[in-house]
């Protein structure tokens, strides 16, 4: 009987040691830690349940026979992180650097479909050279039978990608589907076509850290939510934003005990909005005065930077913050920022998180560059989906709402359940000097009337009383009261039910 | 009495006159530029007066406009101050034209006193010690021996025409005296075209002690013992105390009399300060008389009970003082230290913005303020004693236009020590956030040996900062005492995340008692028992300290009691631990369970990420400013250009001190993402 029992640890050990010792060496010289390491500090300790621990591939071609390690390059299973439910898998570099083979998928598929089943968020490690070459269009299969359980998962349970080395080819579209992407600085790549194959193309010499690493993705693709210094740092993060999701599309924004006085009054907010209107104030510091002992998630950070987005608690409860940032471009709204709200508010909208906007917009970015490249599509999409939303949404308008952009930054007008605004909001179709422009066109000679004209603008346009008139504001509050008075509207609307029509889904404009 | 006054000033002195104004039941009324319209002093006076643009020059300096000012609120009196309008003989002169008093001394005396030949001819007349020396001309090397050994050695031979050094020596003997005539000379016609030298005493470990000095309109005046401000930057005064520490009773005396003498001779009135240079043997010599209240006027009434506010409108309205000499007792210790918007880390470059935070210590009255009941603060037990004189409030705005001066920060205790202890503890109290600040360079001369010692010379903090600020190492057994508090307060953090609701029942992550808390690269393994009071944080040497603390995860300042003793931490979250501020020392904290250390260590050192040479253009816009040249040496956060986008004027700054190789753009000039601005000289 000790014998079978010995067998089974021997095998396990086998497994556990994955590619052997050698290549963990190779792994950590690089400044990664191994599949299973990761999983150690992504989940509490000893809360990890493994599955398919002894699964194997099935190749038999290129002498594939021969080396059929357990485990396949890739350790999946569930376990929990501060004891909520998350299933997870972690491929496994030293295993056949990581390439995904029909069982390496297979193993990923099962967690997959128990993840959606129970109603549990699924976080992938992604850690591999691409496919299993040797597999063919088996592997080839293996990707889309988990790009369908990413699509078919999408809106159910939160999928959250960690891409924490190499993440190439056709890989890369299982991470793009999920909820979040972040990465590794310097450890960390994400391509559709490798340095080389662009060269041979293209002609275009560029590295791989230039072409995918986490700067181009974090700043100038926008593909990644996220970077950070290193394996440890980037777990010990993911714990801390799996703390602000919901379980599933089933269960409601998690709680926690809160050390935060909701009445918190900021005298300091009152101040936040300079006198002279063409300067810029940061509105992270409205953000970080507003929420639960100034912790905020941001998503993003380093992406289209006109617009802010990310997760911060009201009352100990998940809320989802946009808001437009006067520091960068005035906080005007352009294709990136747009696309980048856009699909925050849905995420939101998906998992019943409510969606607090702070609104400070001049509006959309002029200029042939926005046009061509499809501002009104773009656009388009971020005011689609504060209308579909049915989540509780409060709006807080701090200085500028100017056009189009008032009416997409979550509006009265798309359902929005509290609009506030700050004294110093101007709600109008333009600025004074451009509305003066086209109302008096006859005595732009006059610069003296003209003046007159624009004062008399500003003063009958530049507050939000007129749009409170209509009740398009519900009320304009003190600045300094802002989180006291969110809190209170966020409480309120705890029990709101809104549907919307049935449809098979709908065609936002993508 | 007065009814009214006005303050023609701003800042932390308006709101000071105010206080005391107030307590005394007289109206008040402030004055502002545009950029103070919104002021902490304009919030506290009954009535403001706006008197035009920043500027100051244009506002606060202008004298017409201040006049007309007074004239419009019916004000009896004016306070200036000090700086602005405060030692010009002209304002109390046309003041007095309008029947106005003018709560400072008369203009004559602010008119000897503000020539610094006059000053020194008169001081001497008065028989007070000047620094001996020798005005005339020197014919040649002989004569320049006869008089260094008149003098006493060791004397400074100077330029008549010099500056900045060049022309200047030191001599301890007649040797040195030939040698340094001959090259000074030499030094002074190539330099100057002027070769006229002068020799004069060299003042040894140089001390600046300070004597206050309170007459009235009735012939009676009295000094108020002596503040040193020794501890100062570039000229500038960073900390105040009195008394000094380096004063015997004699010293005090004698000067406190010379100080008296020289005011009486200038029929001085209202308060004042003549200032001294001690040198290391106290021999002290008369510098020059500031004829208005000074910015550390507090550290004197701390330890005298004496508002010296106070005194100068019952001076102005024709009060006798009500005391005299022998009444005044200095009881304990004051010190002041002054928070400026600069940023100590970069080479203390001033800052301006927004102060997104601004929570000072609580005011603490103590001592001989408390017992004269001048402090209308309420009364606190324990021994020392906290005052913040400020002008400034969360929200507000440091600006461009005036002195960077955020508040001055003020201990009293029964001896130097306790108020130095009790400085340092609350400036590790102060929080303010949002602009550069020297908050942790007053903390690391608190707790600097020398000072602690009091073996203090103006020239400590070049002697002892040579290279600039790099901030403070705490001891090993006060990082020892944080990584407990961390330790403690960390696992507080990771209990609480554990209560988050949609946990799989009974199935509960468990908080581990092992933790290892990472300082630099310093680490300690702690095991943690706690009880509902606290938590024992044990060592592997097993020593254990006792951590209690109300604080509470995302507090931003944690009171402990670690070991028995207190310890105040500035606290921001950081992944895996905290970054500590105290004692001047700003840490990042991790604390990590044994396993997430083992694999931290894993991981690979990163170098600070090269940044580039270039100034790229951040946003797409048009260059309104350019405000540096080729060739210039730039610090880090200096201004560099202004972009205009969407209407938003946007400064970038320097990321780092460089000099200015190339610019590529010009004011005016349209410019797109990344567009390269300008380009650096490698590392200077």
């Amino acid at each position: 009987m000790q014998e079978i029992l010995d067998e089974l640890e021997r095998r396990r050990a086998a497994a556990r040691m994955g590619g052997g010792a050698r290549r963990i060496e190779v792994q950590h010289a690089r400044g990664k830690l191994t599949a299973r390491e990761r999983l150690d500090l992504l989940l509490d300790e000893g809360s990890f349940e493994e599955f398919d621990m002894f699964v194997a591939h099935r190749c038999i071609d290129f002498g594939m026979e021969k080396d059929r390690p357990a485990g396949d390059g890739v350790v999946t299973g569930w376990g929990t992180i501060n004891g909520r439910q998350v299933y997870v898998f972690s491929q496994d570099f030293t295993v056949f650097g990581g390439s995904l083979s029909e069982t390496h998928a297979q193993k990923i598929c099962k967690i997959m479909d128990m993840a959606m089943q129970n109603g549990a968020p699924v976080i992938g490690i992604n850690d591999s050279g691409g496919a299993r070459i040797q597999e063919g269009v088996a592997s080839l299969a293996g990707y889309a039978e988990v790009f369908q359980r990413n699509i078919m998962a999408s809106g159910v349970v939160p999928q959250i990608s960690l891409v924490m080395g190499p993440c190439a080819g056709g890989a890369v579209y299982s991470p793009a589907i999920t909820d979040f992407i972040f990465m590794v600085k310097d450890t960390s790549y994400m391509f559709v076509t490798g340095p080389d194959v662009v060269k041979t193309v293209t002609n275009e010499e560029v590295s791989a850290e230039e072409l995918g690493g986490a700067g181009t993705h974090t700043k100038k693709s926008g593909v990644a939510d996220g970077a950070f210094e290193n394996d440890i740092e980037a777990l010990l993060e993911i714990r801390r934003l799996f703390d602000f999701l919901p379980l599933s599309n089933r269960s409601r924004v998690p709680q926690r005990p809160f050390f935060d006085d909701p009445e918190r009054i900021e005298p300091a907010l009152n101040t936040l909005v300079p006198d002279n209107p063409n300067q810029p104030y940061d509105m992270k510091e409205l953000i970080l005065k507003v929420a639960d002992e100034g912790d905020f998630f941001e998503i993003q950070a380093e992406f289209a930077r006109n617009i802010v987005i990310g997760f911060i608690r009201l009352e100990g409860r998940t809320v989802g913050v946009v808001a437009n940032q006067p520091m960068v471009l005035a906080g005007v709204l352009d294709i990136d920022s747009s696309r980048k709200a856009a699909r925050f508010v849905r995420f939101c909208d998906a998992f019943d998180i409510p969606v607090l906007t702070f609104v400070d917009v001049p509006g959309f970015l002029p200029g042939t560059a926005q046009e061509y490249g499809g501002v009104i599509r773009h656009g388009a999409k971020l005011l689609f989906a504060y209308g579909e939303a049915t989540v509780p949404k409060v709006t807080v308008i701090t200085r500028k709402a100017y056009g189009g952009a008032y009416d997409v930054m979550a509006s009265k007008h798309l359902r929005g359940d509290f609009n506030y605004a700050w004294p110093t909001a101007e709600i109008a179709v333009m600025g004074a000097k451009g509305a003066v422009e086209i109302l008096y066109r006859k005595e732009l000679g006059d610069a003296d009337r003209i003046a007159a004209r624009t004062a008399e603008y500003e003063k009958r346009f530049a507050n939000p009383f007129v749009a409170a008139e209509k009740g398009f504001i519900d009320e304009v509050i003190m600045p300094g009261s802002t989180r006291k008075r969110v809190c209170r509207a966020f409480a309120s609307l705890r029990g709101k039910q809104l549907q919307n029509p049935w449809k098979k889904h709908d065609n936002i404009p993508l | 009495m007065f009814d009214k006054i006005l303050i023609a000033n701003r800042g932390e002195i308006a709101c000071r006159v105010i206080k005391t104004a107030r307590r005394m039941g007289i109206a008040t009324v402030a004055v502002c530029s545009d950029a103070d319209r919104n002021a902490l002093h304009v919030k506290m006076a009954d009535e403001v007066i706006p008197i035009g643009p920043p500027p100051a020059a244009q506002s606060y300096i202008a004298m017409d406009r201040i006049l007309a000012a007074v004239r419009e609120s019916g004000a009896g009196a004016v306070h200036p101050g000090y700086g602005f309008l405060s030692e010009n003989p002209a304002f109390p002169e046309a003041l007095a034209e309008m029947g106005v008093a003018f709560i400072g001394p008369p203009k004559d005396a602010i008119g000897a006193m503000g020539d610094k030949i006059t000053s020194k001819k008169l001081a001497a007349a008065a028989g007070v010690s000047t620094v001996p020396g020798c005005m005339g001309v020197i014919a040649d090397a002989d004569e320049a021996v006869k008089i260094a050994r008149e003098i006493g050695y060791p004397v400074m031979i100077k330029a008549s025409a010099g500056g900045g050094g060049k022309g200047m020596r030191i001599a301890w003997n007649d040797d040195e005296v030939r040698e340094g005539f001959r090259s000074s000379k030499n030094e002074a016609e190539a330099s100057f075209g002027d070769d006229r030298i002068f020799i004069e005493k060299f003042i040894t470990q140089p001390r600046h002690i300070e004597i206050q000095v309170l007459a009235d309109s009735h012939g009676n005046c009295i000094y108020l013992g002596e503040r040193e401000c020794s501890i100062q930057r570039r000229n500038q005064k960073v900390i105040e105390e009195a008394p000094s520490p380096f004063l015997d009773e004699t010293t005090r005396k004698a000067m406190g009399e010379q100080a008296v003498a020289l005011a009486r001779a200038v029929n001085y009135e209202s308060a004042g300060t003549v200032e001294f240079i001690v040198d290391g043997e106290r021999n002290f010599y008369f510098l020059e008389m500031n004829t208005r209240l000074q910015v550390e006027h507090p550290v004197t009434e701390l330890i005298t009970g004496i508002d010296l506010v106070e005194q100068m409108i019952r001076v102005a309205a024709g009060e006798k003082l009500a005391f005299s000499q022998s009444d005044v007792k200095l009881s304990g210790w004051a010190i002041e230290s002054r928070l400026y918007a600069e940023d100590p880390y970069r080479n203390f470059l001033p800052s301006i913005g927004r102060l997104t935070r601004y929570r000072p210590p609580a005011p603490r009255a103590a001592g001989p303020m408390l017992e004269s009941g001048n402090w209308p603060d309420e009364a606190a037990p324990g021994a020392t004693g906290v005052r913040n004189d400020t002008g400034v409030y969360e929200g507000g705005e440091i600006s461009m236009y005036y002195d960077p001066m955020i508040a001055k920060l003020c201990t009293w205790g029964a001896d130097r020590a306790a108020a130095r202890l009790a400085m340092a503890d609350a400036l590790d109290e102060f929080e303010l956030e949002g602009i550069g600040h020297n908050l942790p360079f007053l903390s690391a001369v608190m707790m600097h040996p020398r000072f602690a010692g009091g073996n203090i010379t103006t020239a400590f903090i070049d002697e002892e900062y040579p290279e600039g600020f790099r901030g403070v190492d705490l001891p090993g057994d006060q990082l020892r005492r944080v990584a407990a508090a961390a330790a403690a307060m960390y696992r507080v953090t990771e209990i609480r995340r554990t209560r988050i609701s949609g946990r799989m029942d009974n199935h509960e992550r468990r908080v581990g008692s092992e933790w290892v808390v990472r300082i630099g690269d310093r680490e300690w393994p702690v095991t943690i028992s706690a009880d509902p009071a606290g938590s024992d944080v044990c060592f592997e040497d097993d020593e254990c300290l006792r951590v209690e603390s109300d604080w509470l995860p995302g507090q931003s300042l944690a009171r402990l009691s670690v070991g028995g003793g207190a310890l105040t931490l500035k606290v921001d979250k950081l992944p895996g631990g905290f970054r500590l501020r105290l004692r001047g020392a700003d840490m990042r904290v991790q604390v990590l369970t044994p396993r997430q250390a083992k694999l931290a260590c894993l991981m690979p050192e990163k170098q600070p990420p090269d940044t580039s040479r270039l100034l790229l253009c951040p946003m797409p816009g048009l260059m309104v400013g350019l405000a540096v040249e080729v060739g210039d040496t730039v610090e880090e956060g200096q201004a560099l250009c202004t972009i205009e986008a969407m209407k938003m004027e946007n400064i970038l700054r320097a990321e780092r001190r460089a000099v200015v190789a190339r610019i590529n753009a010009a004011p005016g000039q349209s410019l797109a993402v990344d567009d390269v601005i300008m380009e650096f000289e490698q590392d200077v």
